[in-house]
C-alpha cells in the first residue's frame, strides 16, 4: 500500500492509496482522477498514461523498459522524468510518490 | 437492418444473434457447417451484408489464430481476440507495417505503385515521420480545432430539411468529415470534395465492379498528387503554417521527401481522417435509432455523450482490420507463424470479443472504460488523430441534442463492400416536424 499524489497540470491535487500490484495508472484511474487515461488498460500501448515523475522518486522508479520508451518517444512533451504511469508497480517502497501530470493525454 | 421489436427493452436484443434478422440466422448455419479451413474472412461482400458476425464468432472460439490456405487475396492468417490483437500490434519488432512487404491491409499494396506512408513503415523512419505530423494534434491545435469545428456542424445542421427524408451520410457525414479534413490541409474550399473522392478511390477494392479499375485508380490518385504538388510547391516558400501541407514542407524530417512519398503519406492523412470519422458518424445514428433506450438515456442526460462517443467507435469499428507481415517465426495461439507470412488483426471481431469487453454485442453508451476498444489500434502505430475524431463525434452530438429530440432513421443502410473500410454508403433519415 502506498499514498499517490497526483497533480494536474492545472494544479488540482489528489492524494490516495493505492493497494501493492496496482501500477500508478490503475490507481487514478480506480478514482476517476482527471489527466491520467490508461486507454489500453495497462498495456503499455497507448501512452496515455503519461506522468512526470517527481525528482525525488526517479531512482525509486526505476527506469523505462524498451517499449515504453518506444510509446513515449510518441507522446506529447516528453521530459527525462517521463513515464508511462502503467509501468510503475506500487509497493511501500513508493508510499509518498508525487507524479505530476501532462496538459493532455494523447 | 435490424429493427427493435415492439416491448423490447434491452440493447441486447439487437445483438447479431437478433431475430429480427433472419439473414443471419442464415449466416450463422454457413459459419459452422462450413470447413474451418475455408473461411475466408477478406470477401468484402460478408461486410455488405453485414453478415460477418457468426464468423468471427466461430474463428475466436475454435481458431483464434487461424490459417486461410486460399485466401482471395493469398495466404494468410486472422487474429480474432482482443488478447491477440493486443499482442501482435504491439509487438512491431515481429509485426512489421513495411509497405514493402505488402503494406497494413489484407491485400497487398500493388508492388507497381507503393505508396510510402508512415503507417506502412517500421521504426526509426516511421517514427520519423508520424512525429513530423502529430502536431496537427497538439493540445493548443485541438482547442483551436474543436472551434472551427463546431462552426461547421452548427453551419451543416442549421441547413438540414426537417420533415423529409434526406441521406444523412451526404448531407451529413461526408460533408462534415470532408469540411474537416479541408481545414487540416487550408485546402481550397470549392474544391474539398475532391478529397472524398482522392479518399474513396485510395480504399475501394478495383476488383468489384462499379469501382474504379487499377489504372483509373492510379490516375486518381496521381490527379490527388498533382493538386498537393502545387499546394506543396506555394506553401514551401512561404513561412510556416499550422496546416499538414505546410508541416510537411517545413519540417526538416519530411521537407526533402520523394514525390511517392507525399503522396503515401497525404493519402494516409486523407483516408485516415475521412471515411473512419465518417462512417462513425453514421454508424452513432443508426445505433442509437436501433437501441431506442439508450437514445432515451441519452436525451435525458447529455453528459453521456462523454462515454458515448468511444463506444460508438468501438461498435462501428471503421477500420475492420489492420494487417501486418512476420519477420520471424513466431508462435501465437499455440499456431506457428512463419517468417513472411500475412498477418490480419480483425479489430471487428477483438472488439467484440466477450473474454475482454463485457456484454461486448450491446451498445451501451456508459460503460466504465469505453477507451478499451481496439478501432484505434495500438502500440506505436495507434491512430494518432484519435482525440480528433472523439472531438467530432462530441459535437456533432452536443449540436444535434441541442436542435431535435430524436432524429429518425426511416430505412436500411446500403453499406460498402470491403473487408477494410467498415462503412456505409447511405443512411436515409428524417427529421421529425
Amino acid at each position: 500500500m502506498a499514498t499517490i499524489t497526483y497533480i494536474a497540470a492545472g494544479g488540482d491535487t489528489h492524494s490516495i492509496d493505492v493497494a501493492d500490484g496496482y501500477s500508478v495508472m490503475e490507481g487514478a484511474v480506480d478514482k476517476r482522477i482527471a489527466g491520467i487515461d490508461g486507454d489500453c488498460g495497462g498495456n503499455c500501448a497507448c501512452a496515455t498514461c503519461h506522468v512526470y515523475v517527481d525528482p525525488a522518486w526517479i531512482a525509486a522508479t526505476g527506469v523505462r523498459s524498451e517499449g515504453e520508451e518506444a510509446m513515449l518517444d510518441l507522446a506529447e512533451d516528453v521530459q527525462p522524468n517521463s513515464r508511462l504511469a502503467c509501468q510503475i508497480m506500487v509497493s511501500a517502497a513508493l508510499d509518498g510518490l508525487v507524479v505530476r501530470l501532462p496538459v493532455s493525454q494523447h | 437492418m435490424a429493427t427493435l421489436a415492439a416491448g423490447a427493452a434491452s440493447p441486447a436484443d439487437l445483438s447479431p444473434t437478433d431475430p429480427a434478422r433472419p439473414d443471419l440466422a442464415e449466416a450463422r448455419a454457413r459459419a459452422y457447417a462450413m470447413p474451418l479451413a475455408d473461411i475466408d474472412m477478406t470477401d468484402p461482400e460478408l461486410f455488405r451484408t453485414d453478415t460477418h458476425w457468426p464468423y468471427f464468432e466461430r474463428l475466436r472460439a475454435e481458431a483464434p489464430v487461424h490459417y486461410c490456405a486460399n485466401g482471395r487475396f493469398g495466404p494468410f492468417w486472422s487474429i480474432t481476440r482482443y488478447a491477440d490483437i493486443m499482442a501482435v500490434d504491439t509487438n512491431h519488432a515481429v509485426f512489421s507495417s513495411e509497405a514493402i512487404l505488402g503494406g497494413i491491409t489484407a491485400r497487398n499494396q500493388d508492388p507497381e505503385f507503393i505508396l510510402p506512408m508512415f503507417i506502412a513503415m517500421d521504426p526509426p523512419k516511421h517514427d520519423i515521420q508520424r512525429k513530423a505530423v502529430s502536431p496537427i494534434v497538439s493540445p493548443q491545435n485541438l482547442v483551436a480545432l474543436e472551434v472551427l469545428i463546431r462552426e461547421r456542424a452548427q453551419a451543416i445542421f442549421d441547413n438540414l430539411p426537417v420533415g423529409e427524408t434526406f441521406d444523412w451520410v451526404d448531407r451529413v457525414s461526408i460533408e462534415l468529415t470532408t469540411q474537416m479534413l479541408a481545414t487540416l490541409f487550408d485546402f481550397p474550399w470549392a474544391d474539398r470534395r475532391l478529397l472524398t473522392r482522392w479518399s474513396d478511390a485510395a480504399t475501394a477494392d478495383d476488383t468489384l465492379p462499379g469501382n474504379p479499375t487499377k489504372p483509373e485508380r492510379q490516375a486518381i490518385l496521381i490527379e490527388c498528387l498533382t493538386y498537393f504538388t502545387r499546394l506543396w510547391n506555394e506553401r514551401v516558400n512561404a513561412p510556416a503554417g499550422n496546416d499538414l501541407v505546410s508541416m510537411l514542407a517545413h519540417n526538416p524530417a519530411t521537407r526533402d521527401m520523394a514525390p511517392m512519398e507525399y503522396l503515401g503519406n497525404l493519402i494516409l492523412l486523407i483516408v485516415g481522417g475521412n471515411d473512419t470519422t465518417r462512417n462513425s458518424i453514421t454508424g452513432g445514428l443508426l445505433f442509437l435509432n436501433d437501441n431506442p433506450h439508450e437514445y432515451d438515456r441519452l436525451r435525458a442526460d447529455p453528459a453521456l455523450i462523454e462515454t458515448m462517443v468511444p463506444e460508438i467507435i468501438r461498435y462501428q469499428t471503421p477500420l475492420a482490420h489492420m494487417r501486418r507481415t512476420a519477420l520471424a517465426d513466431v508462435e501465437l495461439g499455440g499456431q506457428t507463424i512463419r517468417k513472411g507470412d500475412r498477418v490480419v488483426m480483425w479489430y471487428v471481431s477483438g472488439n467484440r470479443d466477450e473474454r475482454a469487453i463485457d456484454r461486448p454485442d450491446a451498445f451501451v453508451i456508459d460503460r466504465a472504460r469505453p477507451r478499451q476498444h481496439l478501432s484505434f489500434g495500438f502500440g506505436i502505430h495507434r491512430c494518432v488523430g484519435n482525440r480528433l475524431a472523439e472531438i467530432q463525434l462530441k459535437i456533432v452530438w452536443e449540436e444535434i441534442l441541442k436542435r431535435w429530440p430524436r432524429i429518425d432513421v426511416v430505412g436500411p443502410p446500403r453499406r460498402v463492400a470491403s473487408a477494410f473500410v467498415k462503412g456505409y454508403e447511405t443512411l436515409p433519415v428524417r427529421i421529425p416536424a
